[in-house]
Order: structure tokens, then sequence, then C-alpha cells
């Protein structure tokens, strides 16, 4: 579950009852929710904000709030920000989109025939034993230090959550479903269309919000192989000139980043999956 | 006219399920097949749909062999199995998904009207209580009107009152269209206010045991004596049918416990 998720879900028992009492205090337990997963951050950094203001630490290894945000404000007004995160994003998108689709078709073979099963899943599972940062040392042999070996490398660091989703949903539909479909004739693409699809789409977004995130961790790993730009190479670039504030900079640029494109893929799987009813899906 | 025609069905794990099933069934007859558990009633079932292929000999209707589910031979299961991801309206339809929208729209609510849903049309399946769900499941049988309709121990899940409630409601939706019906059920109650003849099956593999006429006119008064005589006559046969698997030396105590125990 998302954060946005939470927020909304723990939002709406304080909506149902502020719309009863439509006072001030209504409008303060409308806030209290969301506000209470606020506190420790925001009081940890004033904290140390205040501990740096006071002398107690220079900050220079541990920058404050206020120095982290003028990096990242000095950074965005050159431009710079916007360029380093363009680069990273479209790496993310193209390494995401390749290992989406060679995920979901062989997640889709594995899961719905037997004979494919028996003959791809060994070999799948075999390689996913990988710890896929193995692989950069080949990428790069293979497929040079450019773009391509990234893409790569994210790629396979998508397809695995993705085939795994896709082909175990496929296999764990259930059959008493599946029967309804062969009551009513349908074929081959409309039992697919019909009945298989809307029953994994459920846990196709879940493989797919987790490939998310090892596409972010995996762009990260490619970048620290040798970029130009990019975030992670403001992050490799901050450790090797000793500015702390721009690697804190970088890394919260990833945290938004992440957490958007989660709830811009959780936010547009949600009208497709509204008629669950499931313990997650509780209002 | 659906004729089962010396059907048996051996699984792959070597169960024997059937064993030389016949049974003709006359278009708009009610068939009841009652029996103890094991006794291959719902198999039966499942290889009248063309769900699954007799091991050997045949089902057919109008003479025609049933190979695969056939678009005229309904069923509704001891579950709904609704589509959860379908709307109450969008369930019912399903089988209609070749015809005009305006149509399907039409027949939809037609057959929601007809189950007394008709309010419920745009709900999701999981909004539904037990015996609303298993209403829709019979909508969603009826609407493509077929002339034969299955139906596994449709109401074994369901409260006494609900039960009896459904009984009723499927009788006069019978009446609408008048169906070949077979109904597989544990509930000699049911067989006899549904059937105008029960078919009592014996265990281990699974033959024909009696066939019992209910030839009682409808609708039927469950606290009439004739309703007593017929329910006394299934439930002799079951026990006999019961008895006749169990080859023991203790026959008399069995068939005297038998009539208890059954239920």
């Amino acid at each position: 579950m998302s954060l946005a998720q939470m927020t909304v879900a723990a939002d709406r028992p304080a909506v149902e009852r502020a719309a009863r009492a439509p006072t001030l205090a209504g409008g303060l337990v409308r806030l209290a929710g969301p506000a209470l997963g606020l506190a420790l951050p925001v009081g940890a950094a004033v904290a140390w904000e205040l501990a740096v203001r006071a002398g107690v630490s220079d900050g220079r290894l541990v920058p404050p709030p206020s120095v982290i945000f003028q990096t990242l404000s000095e950074l965005a007004q050159s431009g710079e920000l916007q360029r380093h995160a363009g680069a990273t994003v479209l790496r993310v998108a193209a390494g995401f989109g390749f290992g989406v689709v060679a995920g979901t078709l062989l997640g889709a073979f594995a899961g719905y025939s037997a004979l494919m099963h028996r003959l791809l899943d060994p070999t799948l599972q075999a390689l996913r034993a990988i710890p896929s940062i193995a692989w950069i040392p080949l990428f790069i042999l293979w497929l040079g230090i450019f773009e391509t070996s990234k893409v790569a490398l994210i790629a396979v660091g998508v397809f695995f959550p993705v085939y795994l989703g896709v082909m175990g949903a496929i296999v764990a539909v259930d059959r008493k479903i599946v029967e309804v479909g062969r009551i009513f004739r349908l074929s081959g693409p409309a039992l697919v269309r019909r009945i298989l699809l809307p029953a994994v789409l459920p846990a196709y977004v879940v493989s797919l919000r987790a490939g998310l995130g090892l596409g972010w961790m995996f762009v990260v790993a490619a970048e620290f192989m040798g970029a130009s730009e990019g975030l992670g190479y403001l992050l490799v670039d901050g450790q090797q000139l000793g500015k702390p504030a721009q690697i804190v900079a970088a890394i919260l640029a990833f945290a938004m980043l992440g957490k958007a494109t989660d709830t811009i893929l959780s936010l547009s799987a949600e009208p497709f999956l509204r008629w669950q009813d499931a313990f997650g899906a509780r209002t | 006219m659906l004729s089962i025609d010396r059907v048996s069905k051996i699984y792959a794990n070597r169960v024997h399920a059937l064993d030389g099933i016949s049974l003709a069934v006359e278009p708009g007859e009610i068939v009841a097949v009652v029996g103890g558990s094991g006794c291959g009633k719902s198999t039966l079932l499942r290889l009248v749909s063309g769900l699954d292929h007799p091991s050997n000999g045949k089902t057919s209707l109008d003479g025609e062999t049933i190979t695969a589910p056939h678009e005229k031979i309904g069923i509704v299961f001891q579950e709904p199995r609704l589509l959860p991801w379908l709307s109450v309206a969008d369930n019912v339809g399903f089988g209609l998904a070749d015809r005009p929208k305006a149509e399907r729209a039409e027949r939809v609510a037609a057959a929601l009207d007809r189950v007394g849903l008709a309010d419920k049309a745009r709900m999701w399946p999981r909004e539904l209580s037990g015996g609303q769900a298993q209403r829709v499941a019979l909508a969603r049988a009826l609407v493509p009107r077929p002339e034969v309709l299955l139906l596994d121990e449709p109401f074994s899940a369901l409260d006494a009152f609900t039960r009896v409630d459904l009984q009723d409601h499927l009788l006069s939706l019978w009446a609408d269209l008048k169906p070949t019906l077979i109904v597989v059920t544990h509930d000699v109650d049911e067989s006899v206010v549904l059937a105008d003849r029960v078919v009592v099956m014996r265990p281990r593999p699974g033959r024909v045991f009696a066939e019992i006429r209910a030839d009682l006119p409808r609708p039927r008064d469950r606290q009439s004596a004739a309703f007593d005589f017929v329910k006394r006559r299934v439930l002799a046969a079951l026990d006999r049918s019961l008895e006749r698997t169990a080859v023991t030396d203790d026959r008399e105590t069995r068939a005297s416990a038998g009539a208890a125990l059954w239920w």
C-alpha cells in the first residue's frame, strides 16, 4: 500500500467524522492523521537544524536541512538538477519498459502453458538467483559503457519481479472462475481477455510496482559504473568532491521521483481494481 | 431430450466415480439426483455439462453428443462463482456478449427483475448476500435461455429460510421457459419439493440405485401427507443404497441407524 493510499485510508473515517461536526475541531481531527506521520522526520530535521545553529555541531559531514535545500535550489536554478534527473528518469523509463514487456510476455507464456512453464521456468529461476549487479562487468563488455548497458541492467532488475508476478498470478487463477468461462464457451483469446486478465490484474499491479522499485535501485548501480550525468553521477560526484549536501540532495530527488512514479502507477491502476473485496481494499 | 447412455467415469487417480449410468430426461422434466457423498452426483453433472468427458458411454442432447460445453446447457454451481470484477448486471449478461447491446441490456434487466434484484444491478458481487449472489448466478445461467439447466447442490450453502425461498424462486423461473432441470442435492426435502422424478444413486462406484416418481401437484405443500410419503420412499431408498455398499455383517444396525444418520 502506498503512502497516498494510506493517507486516503486514514483520512476517510476522519472525513466522515468531520462531516458530522463541521467545526474547527473537525478540521483539526482531519489533519491529525497525516500530521502524526510527519512528526518524527520534521521533528528530527528541526532538532538538527537547531543543533547546528547553536554550534553543537559544525554540520559539515551531516548538513542541516537549510543547507540541503539551498543546495537543491541552487542545482535547480542552474538547471543541473533537471538535467541529471531527466537522464535518470529516461534510463529508468527505458529499462522499466523493456523489463515489463519481457517479463509480462514470458510470465504469460510460462503461466498459461504447462509446456512453456517446463521449458522456460527452470532457466529463468536459475538466472534469477544471480545477483543482478553481477551482470555489470559482462554488460559493459558486451554493450559498452554508455546507455545500452545501463538500460539493460535496469531491465534485468525489472524483469524478474514482473515475470514472477505474472506467472504466479496466472497459475493461481481460480479454476472455478475459469470454468465459468468454459461453460459460456469462451475462445482462448476471449478467456484471456474476459477472465484471466482481470483476475491477474491486482497481482500484476503489485509486481509492476515491485519492478519499478527495483528499477530505481538498479539505475543507481548503473550510474555508479560510470556516467557523466544522472542523479547517480551527482552521488558519486558529491562523494569525490566532499559535498555531502549534494549527496543528500540527490537522495531526496531519488525519493521524490520514486515516490511520484509509484503513486502514478498505483493511481492509474486504481479505477480497474475498484471491485476488489480484499483486506487491502478496506475503507 | 437429454440422454445419458451407459456413462462411466474413471479419474486419472483411478477412482471409479461412475459406472454405467443411464438416464433419459424428457424436455421440461425436473429430475433430482440424490445420494450419499462420493456417489458421483457432481461428476455426473460435470459430464452432462461438457466440462469433463466420460471414460465410457456418452451423453447427448436431442441426439447431439456432448463433448464440450453446449450453448443449450447451462449450469449453476454450489458457489455463485460470480466474476468479482463485473457488476451484477454484467455478470448476468456474461453469456450474451455476442448479442447487440440493447438486447443484452433488456434481457439482463428482465432477468434481474425476475429474481427480484433489479435494484442491485450496478452493485459489485461482494456487496451481495449469499442468497442474492446465488440468485444472480441463477439469472446468469437462465439468461441465454438454455434447454437444460444443471444445478449442482445450488442451495446447500444457504440457511434453511433462504433455501426454501430460492427453491420457490427456481420453480417460478422454471415455469417461464420450462427448461429441463437436473438438480443434484443431498437434501431430501429439496429433491421432493422440486422434482418430477428423484434418482437415488449409490456410491463407489456411482450407479443409479432407484428412481422414485414424485407426481405431486404443484405448488407442493411441504406439510402434506403425500409429500411425506414420497419423502419417506426416497429416504428408504437412500438407506438401502448405503447399506448395499457397506459389506458388513451388522446390516440390521446400519439399516436402522442409517435413517437417523443420514442427516
